[in-house]
């Protein structure tokens, strides 16, 4: 039940990443690539009737791991203060700008929530990419488990290296998902930064998998001792490889895929690589929180996962569905961003 | 240490007061606009669905802010209460991640399908969005007021001998707590109230300005008629069903909450009164005796224990409690003596007339929020010094890791944010309710 929980949680926060991710990664260009107002209009309304819905997918999986893993909660939670408050702030930040921009039709207005939903956007793909770079390298978790994340400490070399490799991928997934989604000029304008990003997105990955082993030492021995999770990295180089050859105008639909999918196996092989850690404490690795040691009982962890299981079902089913009703390119009159 | 604990209690009380603000609306407007669409859906009347358009654009600015301030709660559990989500999160925990789950899923997802699905979808999908926007609303209140009936009354646990933290015995008794069932029909009742005087309260807006006369119309009917209920429902059953779980299982809270210092048969109830907790008593009270009595034990000479039969250690802050407590059921009995004239005057066919009343209804719309928050500070602060009651103490339940600084910034941060969030929502629902509910769909070109 340990395993199982360790690689839903994983799965959830995949899913958070692939779907807030590419509304992050169109708020994180939209002000370069969308110029003129009804451009940003059109950007933002083929995330808006969705974002919301899959910022879900990050309240739910913080959710999960209060009742699965709560020493974990505790303590990445209370570590990570600032960096989890800064956090807070632009989601905040993100989703008034979004939601309070199309209220009042005036040129000021809208820009000063454009700029706030670029900065809130970019800053967030920076934050989430600091804070997995620091999960791979570990922490210096101590015997009662917890640990202070000071700015000093979260703000290393190798991590803001993730942090960039974040915006880039982050960025690089919401151009693919804008080319679905937009028309005429907008897509001809994301097709171009989708074809200068997926090689960039390319180089920054193969970088920071480089800096991974010298950071994390021992990384090879979770791939050695379970080959199966090299299914990852060689789902990531299909995603990379495709996305660099959907250049031309008919393969934006390839090019979206190869995006999620390079989203996907990335979490997954940072989910492979510290398996089963949750927390990995460079002090001592007898103090690391694993899934195992950190856990609830068995019997919770049962509970908890028919009771969210089965909620899960529904929100896949409608899920879908509601994303179908808002399927195809989207044109202006439709909704009001 | 002690500075940190009153930290972490002001941050989480702050945030936590100013979310529910919003809350409390979508709750309440939720179910109206749900029965709105259904209306419009059943009879295929115009004035329905411009009504039910109208009530969802105040619904989606509240849902905004709702939601954006919810997830810092979330995250306080772990950030500022670690070693309350450490010792107990496996079982309390249980109910949050369900909110998400079943409940807040269910209202993003359709609340974007009822706001923009309107040439999207038929109409009757239209109208199950709205439904399943409600519903989602009115769930997800739930499992946050099982989380917070655990820790009112925990149940279905049991002590790890390992490492003395709590561990899970019972799903279903966490989920069913008898504390929560009527905690929550207090709280959705609440709520409901509270969107039956917005409702009445803009639509005596419209008529008193002489604009949009016939939603002003169904407005002012609708809310007055639904009000009266709700004012009544909220006394009873829900009100009292809720005092038997504090005398149940809080009896410590019940004599703050009624001033009650020394233990009495045919214990009065205190109409007014300031506690002077240094002399345990109450000062110019105003007493009308038996009732407490009989109110908690449906006899007029039951035995009620004073605070003075509890160790001072145990009692919770007297002042804020005892206020919170008569602020709250002062403003319940007024809401049942207005929204009740306000029903007589309807069947005297004389509400859209009677400008003063619809005055009064109009400057009312702030006190049900009131009452609202004043009854969650008796529900918080009347459990302490406990955090999960009986079990662990507020001031053990805080992140040791994290300096009281710390958590002095972030609140200072938090109450800049939440000033201008303030500002803004004034200044957009204005705009909604100055241009009123005439333009169907769009809220801006």
């Amino acid at each position: 039940m340990n395993v199982v929980w360790y690689w839903t949680l994983a799965a959830m926060l995949t899913a958070y990443a692939v779907l807030d991710g590419f509304d992050i990664g169109v708020g994180a260009v939209h002000l370069w690539i969308a110029r003129k107002d009804h451009e940003r209009r059109v950007a933002l309304n083929a995330i808006g009737p969705i974002w919301n819905t899959n910022e879900v997918w990050l309240i739910a999986a913080g959710g999960m791991m209060v009742p699965t893993f709560p020493r974990v909660y505790a303590a990445s939670f209370s570590g990570f203060y600032l960096a989890l408050t800064l956090v807070l702030w632009l989601l905040i930040l993100r989703g008034v700008s979004i939601e309070f921009r199309g209220q009042i039709d005036n040129v000021l207005w809208r820009s000063l929530w454009d700029t706030g939903f670029c900065l809130g956007s970019l800053l967030l793909a920076l934050l989430f990419g600091v804070a997995l770079g620091n999960l791979l390298k570990g922490l210096p978790v101590g015997q009662d488990g917890y640990f202070q994340g000071t700015f000093a400490l979260l703000l290393n070399p190798y991590s803001l290296l993730t942090g960039m490799l974040s915006v880039v991928v982050l960025a690089w997934h919401g151009v693919n998902y804008l080319r679905l989604k937009v028309e005429g000029e907008l897509c001809r304008r994301a097709q171009k930064w989708s074809r200068i990003l997926a090689p960039l997105a390319s180089v920054t990955i193969v970088a920071a998998t480089i800096a991974t082993f010298a950071a994390r030492p021992g990384i090879s021995s979770n791939f050695a001792a379970h080959p199966v999770l090299f299914v990852f990295p060689l789902l990531m180089m299909v995603g990379l490889a495709g996305g660099i050859l959907s250049r031309d105008e008919n393969h934006d639909r390839h090019a979206f895929r190869s995006s999620m999918l390079v989203v996907m196996a990335l979490m997954g092989s940072a989910a492979g690589t510290v398996y089963p850690n949750l927390l990995t404490s460079t002090l001592d690795p007898a103090y690391s929180l694993t899934a195992f040691n950190a856990a609830s009982a068995p019997s919770a962890l049962r509970v908890s996962f028919i009771a969210n299981m089965i909620g899960m079902i529904g929100v896949v089913i409608y899920t879908v569905y509601v994303q179908r009703t808002f399927r195809g390119k989207v044109r202006l009159g439709d909704h009001d961003y | 240490m002690a500075d940190a604990v009153i930290a972490d209690r002001v941050q989480f009380a702050f945030t936590v007061m100013f979310h529910y603000l919003f809350p409390i609306l979508t709750m309440g407007l939720g179910f109206f606009i749900a029965v709105l669409s259904t209306m419009g859906l059943i009879t295929h009347h115009e004035r329905y669905a411009t009504a039910a358009d109208f009530w969802v654009k105040i619904f989606a600015i509240n849902f905004v802010i709702g939601v954006v301030t919810g997830i810092p709660l979330e995250f306080e559990f772990g950030m500022n209460w670690s070693r309350l989500s450490a010792y107990s999160g496996g079982v309390f925990g249980q109910t949050l991640p369900l909110e998400g789950v079943y409940a807040f899923f269910l209202e993003s997802g359709f609340l974007g399908l009822f706001l923009f699905g309107r040439r999207r979808v038929s109409r009757v999908l239209h109208w199950l969005a709205g439904v399943g926007v409600s519903i989602g609303s009115l769930l997800s209140g739930y499992f946050i007021v099982a989380t917070d009936a655990w820790m009112q009354h925990p149940v279905g646990y049991a002590i790890d001998s390992a490492n003395g933290t709590l561990r899970l015995e019972s799903f279903w008794a966490v989920m069913f707590n008898p504390y929560a069932r009527s905690q929550y029909l207090h709280t959705i009742n609440g709520a409901l109230l509270t969107a039956t005087y917005v409702i009445a309260g803009i639509g005596a807006f419209y008529l008193l300005s002489d604009r949009h006369q016939d939603f002003g119309r169904l407005s002012v009917t609708m809310g007055v008629g639904a009000g009266a209920i709700f004012a009544l429902t909220q006394l009873f059953p829900t009100g009292d069903l809720n005092s038997r779980n504090v005398v149940t299982y809080q009896p410590i809270k019940l004599a703050t909450m009624e001033g009650l210092f020394e233990t009495e048969k045919g214990a009065p109830i205190a109409i007014i009164g300031m506690p002077d907790t240094d002399h345990g008593k109450l000062i110019d009270p105003i007493y009308v005796p038996d009732v407490l009595s009989y109110l908690a034990y449906g006899d007029f000479r039951a035995r009620v224990n004073g605070l003075k039969s509890y160790p001072k250690e145990l009692w919770p802050p007297v002042e804020l409690t005892y206020y919170s407590y008569h602020i709250m059921v002062g403003l319940g009995t007024i809401f049942i003596a207005q929204m009740i004239f306000g029903v007589v005057l309807l069947w005297a066919g004389r509400l859209h007339r009677s400008r003063w009343f619809l005055w009064t209804l109009m400057m009312a719309v702030p006190f049900p929020f009131i009452a609202n928050e004043a009854g969650w500070v008796v529900a918080e602060v009347g459990r302490q010094p406990w955090l999960v009651y009986g079990l662990l103490r507020t001031s053990d339940g805080t992140s040791t890791n994290v300096a009281a600084g710390e958590t002095i910034f972030t609140t200072l941060g938090f109450a800049g944010i939440y000033a201008m969030l303030s500002l803004l929502f004034v200044f957009l629902i204005g705009r909604v309710i100055y241009s009123g509910p005439q333009e169907v769909g769009e809220i801006a070109q």
